[in-house]
């Protein structure tokens, strides 16, 4: 197949697809982002987004998804480590997939019922005596419920990670002594680390321009770039600034794809190249 | 690869089937025959029941599509694609159509019953001589509150919701021009305001009311004002009659410093291909009888003089929804701003939210 001359053939569609729906949306964006709202070329578009107010908005929105992509980090690796263990583990595994099948704002409507104030949630406190909470419209339960949605995307490549590791390796870690926790720190982690990486990715990245959940889980009180762009685009129909926050979330997710792929090209994510 | 060839074709030749078992489908329901209107307008803001009562009198198919901002519906009617046959723009979005050139006059000898509407709701500012509009409803924006919840707080003056006993208590809509407008309101300032230094001393205020904000959301409030979740919150009359209709402890008050007044309306947007079909189903939906049914679906205020004498009394004498003459003095109707003043507004708006914790 290697040498195969139709290979340049085969690579059309490909190219075509990244061209049309990658490389033209891309140019567009930055096309608009130089344009103020009565159509003149300008680098006022950019200077707004250093003022005050949308700089604060994107340090609020790095450090929840942050704290998003922390607590899935905190849940998955040791979920997907114990799943590996476990008998059926392909069935624990789609179980746990299973939810992230769901519509997103299905989910986020349930969640919506289940905090409220006559909620099971709330139910669950008086019962055990403390009291009814104000669980809606937090910081808590906005992070909660992303952590909810994006748990399933952080095991995934942690256990194919994970259970790619052979097992023989691990014996040989114990006979030559050491701990469990050294075992963990010098062989497992190190196994893993791809896996872990590209959970990041796919957890920080989405994050970062999480909205609906921000309005119906958060009121509002939370504010991502996500949201940012779609007030831009659809209330006050400046595309330019739209735009321009959209080129600096695509900025982001580059600087993150680089700062999280491993240092060697073309490496497979499941670590076997180390 | 064998197995790769083989499943790309199952995949396709399942597409396949499922398009032309869609397209039988359509075709049985008369979809793509040549007489139907597309009507475009807010969700939840007809009685569909009415939408099938047109469809046997007239024989006109009608495909209903919904859109949940003036902002959103317009960038769709701007961009063309789906031909519109109708849309329900409100005030100041009439204007800014108008001026995009997104609207047909209308011509009332199509329009018999245009003879029902209030002619204190026709010829507004927004739009003389009703060239392009016709009002569908109306309402005000004001406060639902549930007394059961509360210590006997009430809310007469918009400065009851800066009252430090609202902890955490009070919803806001997600609109810039409604909620700067409260701060407005309650300095007196005109709603239209354009001037810096009046916006400003708005929202300097406003951030003062903070920390009795409990979310600033969109039309999830009624579902939280129904189960007793919220006690307090900004809202428009349609959505306050829906609230109370559902939760009877709940009421609404216009504050006496003024507030919004507000019209959507009618409109044939130049996208529409079934003109006729357009015309007859304005004509319809200005039947008393008819809106007299919808506007008790809908719960907003009809400016349909003929179809009050069809509705019940308890709704029509409501001043609550059908504030008289002399309260409506207080009200004022937004006008377009223009781009600028509105980036302006949401930019405050923006810091506002920000700021909330």
């Amino acid at each position: 197949m290697k040498n195969n001359p139709l290979r340049f053939v085969y690579a059309v569609p490909y190219a075509v697809w990244m061209l049309l729906f990658v490389l033209a949306p891309i140019a567009v964006i930055v096309y608009y982002s130089f344009f103020d709202l009565s159509g003149n070329l300008t680098l006022g578009n950019y200077r707004n987004f250093f003022s005050s107010i949308y700089f604060k908005l994107t340090m609020s929105s790095f450090w929840y998804a942050f704290l998003i992509t922390f607590f899935s980090l905190l849940i998955s690796y040791p979920t997907a480590y114990f799943l590996t263990k476990t008998k059926h583990k392909r069935l624990w595994l789609l179980l746990i997939i299973i939810p992230s099948w769901i519509n997103l704002l299905l989910k986020t409507y349930a969640f919506i019922g289940l905090m409220g104030l006559y909620g099971p949630i709330n139910g669950f406190l008086e019962t055990i005596g403390i009291g009814s909470q104000q669980i809606l419209f937090t910081d808590f339960s906005f992070v909660f419920v992303s952590v909810y949605i994006f748990i399933p995307f952080m095991i995934l490549p942690i256990f194919n990670s994970l259970d790619k590791i052979n097992p023989t390796l691990l014996d040989a870690s114990k006979d030559l002594g050491a701990s469990s926790w050294v075992t963990f720190k010098r062989v497992v982690w190190p196994m893993t680390i791809d896996g872990v990486k590209s959970g990041v990715q796919v957890v920080f990245i989405p994050a970062l321009s999480l909205f609906m959940i921000t309005r119906l889980i958060a009121g509002n009180k939370v504010i991502t770039l996500g949201t940012a762009i779609e007030q831009q685009f659809l209330v006050t129909q400046n595309w330019g600034m739209g735009s321009t926050i959209a080129v600096f979330l695509i900025i982001f997710m580059f600087l993150i794809m680089l700062l999280t792929s491993g240092k060697e090209k073309g490496a497979s994510a499941n670590g076997k190249t180390k | 690869m064998k197995g790769l060839v083989s499943s790309a074709a199952t995949i396709l030749l399942v597409s396949f089937v499922l398009l032309f078992i869609n397209l039988q489908l359509e075709n049985k329901h008369g979809r793509v025959g040549k007489d139907t209107i597309t009507v475009y307008n807010w969700g939840e803001y007809i009685d569909p029941e009415l939408l099938k009562q047109f469809e046997e009198q007239e024989g006109i198919k009608v495909i209903y599509e919904t859109f949940d901002s003036n902002e959103g519906m317009m960038g769709k009617i701007e961009q063309g694609g789906t031909s519109y046959d109708i849309s329900v723009p409100s005030e100041y979005a009439v204007q800014m159509m108008e001026q995009k050139d997104l609207l047909l006059p209308l011509d009332f000898d199509k329009i018999p019953n245009i003879k029902n509407i209030d002619p204190y709701f026709m010829n507004l500012a927004f739009d003389p001589q009703n060239k392009y509009s016709i009002p569908y409803f109306w309402g005000t924006l004001g406060i639902a509150y549930n007394p059961s919840l509360l210590d006997g707080q009430t809310f007469e003056s918009w400065e009851s919701l800066w009252d430090a006993s609202l902890r955490q208590k009070v919803i806001l809509v997600d609109s810039a021009r409604e909620v700067l407008g409260v701060a407005l309101n309650s300095f007196g300032y005109s709603l239209n305001s354009t001037s810096l230094q009046e916006l400003k001393e708005a929202t300097d205020k406003l951030e003062t009311m903070g920390p009795n904000v409990k979310a600033v959301i969109g039309d999830e409030v009624t579902q939280l004002m129904i189960n007793n979740e919220a006690s307090v919150a900004l809202t428009w009359s349609g959505q306050a009659a829906d609230m109370i209709s559902e939760n009877e402890d709940i009421d609404y008050i216009v504050p006496e410093e003024g507030s919004n007044l507000w019209f959507d309306n009618i409109v044939i947007p130049r996208t529409a291909t079934n003109i006729e079909g357009a015309y007859k189903f304005i004509n319809f939906m200005l039947d008393p009888e008819v809106a007299a049914q919808n506007a008790e679906y809908v719960g907003y205020s009809t400016p349909n003089v003929k179809a009050l004498s069809f509705m019940d009394e308890e709704i029509t004498e409501d001043e609550r929804f059908y504030p008289d003459e002399e309260a409506r003095e207080h009200l004022e109707v937004y006008k377009n701003l223009g781009l600028e003043t509105l980036g302006v507004y949401n930019e405050l708006f923006l810091k506002f939210k920000m700021g909330l914790r």
